[in-house]
This record gives C-alpha cells, structure tokens and sequence, in this order.
C-alpha cells in the first residue's frame, strides 16, 4: 500500500475514569475512504477531536503527509492539510453562506490581516469559494444567512468550507446526521466523489452510507479499535456482529 | 431604513448641532456636542472589542484613563518646563496634540496588549471579571500617583495645539473631534467587511470553524482588543483636553459600564451604535441631568427597555432588523 496519508498511532484519551480512546491506530490511504463506525459514545468524536488537535491525546502520535502533527495545534493541522467537518454544524450563522465559505478560504491562503479591503473583494478567494459552493450544490443559495439554511443545507456547506482549505485529508464527522433519505444520497454521491480529491477519515452512523462508500472500516467500541477490514470483512466479523452490528444484523 | 442611512443620519445631526448652535451663538452646545463626539470615538472603539469581536469588556476604562493621563502628563510637563524622566533618558513635555494622540496610541495599545493577551485566555464572565480587575488595578494606581495629582486628578491651563487650527475655538476643537470620530467610523466600517473582520466575527460566533480553517481566534481577537482599546486610549486624550482636566475617575469602572452602555442603547456591533449611543446620553444627561440628580435612573429605563424590546439597540429599531447587522 502507499505511504498513508493520515497515519495515527496509540491514540489514548481517559475522562478520569472513562477511557474514551484506549491505543486507536489507524491509517488513511491515498484515496480511500476510511469510515469508523460504532454505538453511540463510543469516542468516535474525541478520537477526530485529537486527530485533528482539539483535544489533546495522553498517549499517542498523528502524523500527516509523513510529519509528526502531534505537538501542532488544530489551526497548525488545518494549515497543514487537514480539513475537518462537525457533527453539530460549526458555522458563522449571522453570516452568509458565501462569508462562511470565503472564511475557508481566506484561512487556507493564510491571509485573515487586511483590514481594509472587503473579503468580498478578493478575487482568489471568492472563487475558491464559490467553486466549492458549486460542488456541494449551494451555488443558488450563496447569499443566505446561515441561519436560513435547512439543516441539510448547513451539512453541504460544512464540506464545502472544508472543499475550500484544497486538504490533503478530509475528517468528517457524521456529515449525513440528520438528512432525510433524499439529503443522504445526495452526500453519499458527493463524498464518493470527493475522495479522488483527498482522502476522507468518515465517521459515521448511516450504516447504507458506509457500506456504500468505505473502503476500508475501523469499528470502534468503548475507545478500542476491535476490528479493520473491508467492507465484506466487517460484514462478515463475528464479534464486530455481536458488539455493533448485531443491533440491526 | 438600510443601516448606510441610519449612519449618515447620525453623522449629519452630529455635524448640523454645533453648526446651528455656532449661528445661534450657543457655545454650550458646541462644548456638548464635542463631548457627544468623543464618547462617541471611546465606544467606537469598544465597540470593536464588543460588537465585532464579541468580548465584554468591563475594562475599557484603563485605555480612556491612560489616553487621558498621557495628555495630562504631556502637557503639564510642558506647562511647567520640566523634563520628564524616562530612566535614563530626559523628554520634554509637549502641548502638540499629534504628539500627544500618539503616545496615547501607542500607550492604551500596549496596556490592552498585555491585559488582552491574559485576559483572552478565558471567556465569558471570567473575561469581564479579569478586564474589571485589570481596569481597578490602574484606576487605584493613579489615585495614589501623588507626582500627578493622585485623587485629585490633573489640571491643564490651555488645551493643547493642533497645527493650523486654534482649538480654543469651540467650533474648531470640535471639527478635529468630529474628524476623529469619521475616521474611526471609517475604519471599523472597512474592517468589518475585510478578512480580518470576518474572521473576527467568525470567531465571535463559532471559534472551532475558524480553528478548523487554520486561524487562531485567540489572536484575532487580541489583535481587535488591541485595536479597541488604541481608539478608547485616542479618545481619552481628547476627553482630557475637552475639560482641561484628567482624574482617575476617567478610570473607574463606572466609566467603563458607562461605554457599555452607551454601545448598547445604540446598537452592539452596529457602525453608527457608539455615537447615537453617545448622543442620547449626553442629551439626557443635560436635560434630565439638569431637572433631576436622579436621571441616571430614567437611563436605565430607557436601557432595559432596549435591552429587553430592542436588542440591535436604536440603531435596530431604526433598520427594523434588531436581530442581524447590516
Ligand atoms: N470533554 C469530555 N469530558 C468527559 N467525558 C467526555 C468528554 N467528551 C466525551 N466524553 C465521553 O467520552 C465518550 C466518547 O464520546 P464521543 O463523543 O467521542 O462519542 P461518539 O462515538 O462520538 O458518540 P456519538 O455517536 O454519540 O457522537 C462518551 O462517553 C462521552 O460521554
Ligand atoms: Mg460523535
């Protein structure tokens, strides 16, 4: 296999007594989209949280592109490739949806100092904006207020500001959490398009999605990787059935 | 009406009020307009910190009070031909208000530096405790600078020179104010719509997207806390010269409630927010100060009404849009 991408390695995380990673590692290959699935709390979040460098592992390394991103903060990793999307939208609401995505961009070109130029005005970075915008399907809906989007609406700008930093990796947090039928298939087609761009790190819990568009499944309970494999091997994996799947299976 | 309006509206009044008054030979009225315009240019400055950038500073004071005392301590060193000594080294006092406005900049910048750099590192209402704390600190540090008047404060005999103009002339200390006051406007008006605003605003509303797209919020909102208290600081230069007179109550805490205020009954994060603010205060504070020693009390009526009925402040109620800016 190619050198990945997005390599991680012993990632451990205790809340006092709670274990919530216990020695996570996992890699992300040139693309490929990786999904990690498991029940609710089973720290699917806080391992994203630590890739991504919000929160800070108690053991453990992340290393990008071959670089060890450990010590660097989460702005230092979004500058350094890593684009991340939320599982509880993270968006400017008072803004419009082409600020929020501009915003991406503006923070991909390292340029947030001019102070008297309107944002609006900078061409590079309207454009990249507003390609991504494009992409996602929002391009008629560029000049709402975030706060006026449907739910599914702020799930497709949430890709599109991550679209805008041109990552080397994507980490995405249940993009499709709360889509009807319709909004889900509609972000199915778009991230199986999405991971030609970069590679896509997919948590997630729509379980149609993931056999849809993984590659490769991590199965993640209580903290603890139980199993990696393929799509027909996670289907196939007895405790992986027992743990998780043998909710529905 | 579209908030552009509201703004120009707000100037024009500002600009016609003094002019009427020099025609009617009201020197008064020039004096309250002029201090209407400097209010204005402190909250604007606050406004900065607390509109844009969402940070509820309960220390605004320490800028409006050290732009104060460097006038104070400028000029009287001027007034009496003794150099101040810095260390090792000996400056004159100067009466220039360039001068003066500069290091009052430069001083009320790095004060909002160091306590913005500390206080940023928490939110909420422990940012407006640390910030309060921070403004008693200088607040008690220069009542008991006996070389500058400790309690009793500075008096200044003449305001201060500006080149070419006589700023004894009401009329004319007021046009450099106004003038002041525009640019500030200006510069907020640009900054809000550039990337840095953006940012900020961003970060004000959702810090973990900017993270997310590699910015820091700590530093853009240091950068705009810095920038806020450098126009609080300008502010209280001229607040200075205004009466003459500088004392620690320019630094009290009840100043800096007195700033909040003034940004909320105008309109937080609003451009024109600070000076209509600033203009029903002075209003009130003359008509109703001059009836009743209490019309502090009919002040917070009028601002819990806002608060309560009006959150875009009047500036809101006048754009009809209280709960998004322009
Ligand atoms: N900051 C925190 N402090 C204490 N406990 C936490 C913290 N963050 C998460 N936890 C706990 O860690 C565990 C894992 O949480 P996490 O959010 O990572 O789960 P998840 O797999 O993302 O769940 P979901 O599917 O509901 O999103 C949970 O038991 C949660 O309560
Ligand atoms: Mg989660």
């Amino acid at each position: 296999m190619a050198e990945p991408v997005l390599s991680v390695r012993g990632l451990t995380k205790r809340f006092g007594a709670l274990v919530a990673s216990e020695d996570v590692s996992l890699d992300l290959a040139p693309g490929e989209i990786h999904a990690v699935i498991g029940p609710n709390g089973a720290g699917k979040s806080t391992l994203i949280g630590q890739v991504c460098g919000t929160i800070p592992p108690d053991a453990g390394t992340v290393r990008l592109a071959g670089r060890d991103v450990t010590a660097d903060g989460a702005a230092a990793r979004a500058r350094a490739g890593l684009a991340r999307t939320f599982q509880v939208s993270a968006l400017a609401m008072e803004q419009t949806v082409l600020q929020n995505a501009v915003l991406g961009a503006i923070g991909a070109a390292g340029r947030p100092w001019r102070l008297w130029r309107p944002a609006l005005s900078d061409r590079d970075a309207v454009a990249t904006a507003e390609a991504a915008l494009t992409r996602v399907g929002l391009s008629d809906h560029a000049a709402s207020r975030v706060a006026d989007l449907s739910h599914g609406q702020r799930r497709q700008l949430e890709v599109a500001v991550a679209l805008t930093l041109a990552p080397k990796a994507f980490v995405m947090d249940e993009p499709m959490a709360g889509l009807g039928a319709d909004g889900s298939r509609g972000m199915t087609a778009l991230l199986a398009d999405l991971k030609h761009e970069a590679p896509i790190l997919l948590v997630e819990h729509d379980m149609d999605a993931v056999f849809a568009l993984a590659d490769r499944i991590s199965v993640l309970v209580q903290g603890r990787v139980i199993a990696t494999g393929t799509v027909a091997e996670i289907r196939a994996n007895a405790e992986v059935r027992a743990a998780y799947l043998g909710e529905d299976a | 009406m579209s908030e552009r309006w509201v703004t120009l509206a707000a100037l024009a009044a500002l600009l016609a009020l003094p002019l009427w008054a020099l025609a009617a030979d009201e020197p008064f009225t020039i004096t309250l307009a002029t201090r209407a315009a400097i209010l204005a240019l402190a909250a604007t400055g606050l406004n900065i910190a607390l509109g844009t950038g969402g940070l509820v500073s309960l220390g605004h004071a320490a800028f409006f009070g050290i732009g104060g005392y460097a006038m104070g301590i400028l000029a009287s060193h001027a007034q009496t031909f003794a150099p101040l000594s810095l260390g090792p080294w000996e400056v004159p006092g100067t009466q220039s208000m360039p001068v003066i406005w500069l290091v009052a900049i430069a001083a009320s910048a790095l004060a909002a530096l160091a306590i913005g750099a500390l206080s940023l590192r928490t939110a909420g209402v422990y940012f407006i405790m640390i910030t309060l704390a921070f403004g008693q600190m200088f607040f008690y540090f220069a009542t008991s600078w006996r070389a500058y008047g400790g309690e009793d404060g500075l008096s200044i005999w003449v305001r201060n020179g500006f080149p070419g103009l006589n700023t004894l002339v009401p009329i004319q200390f007021f046009g450099l104010c106004f003038a002041v006051l525009l640019l500030a406007m200006l510069l907020h008006g640009r900054l809000i719509r550039a990337p840095f605003g953006l940012a900020l605003d961003a970060a004000r509303q959702a810090p973990a997207r900017v993270l997310a797209v590699g910015l820091s919020p700590y530093r853009l909102q240091l950068a705009a806390f810095v920038l806020s208290g450098a126009i609080t600081g300008l502010a209280g230069a001229l607040y200075a010269d205004l009466n003459r007179f500088v004392s620690p109550a320019m630094l009290s805490w009840q100043m800096s409630g007195e700033l909040i205020v003034l940004v909320i009954l105008g309109g937080v994060g609003r451009l024109a927010g600070p000076l209509i603010g600033a203009g029903l205060f002075v209003a009130l504070e003359h008509w109703l100060g001059g009836a009743t020693e209490y019309w502090h009390a009919w002040l917070g009526a009028i601002l819990l009404a806002i608060v309560l009925f009006a959150r875009g402040g009047i500036v809101g109620l006048l754009t009809g849009q209280g709960d998004r800016r322009g």
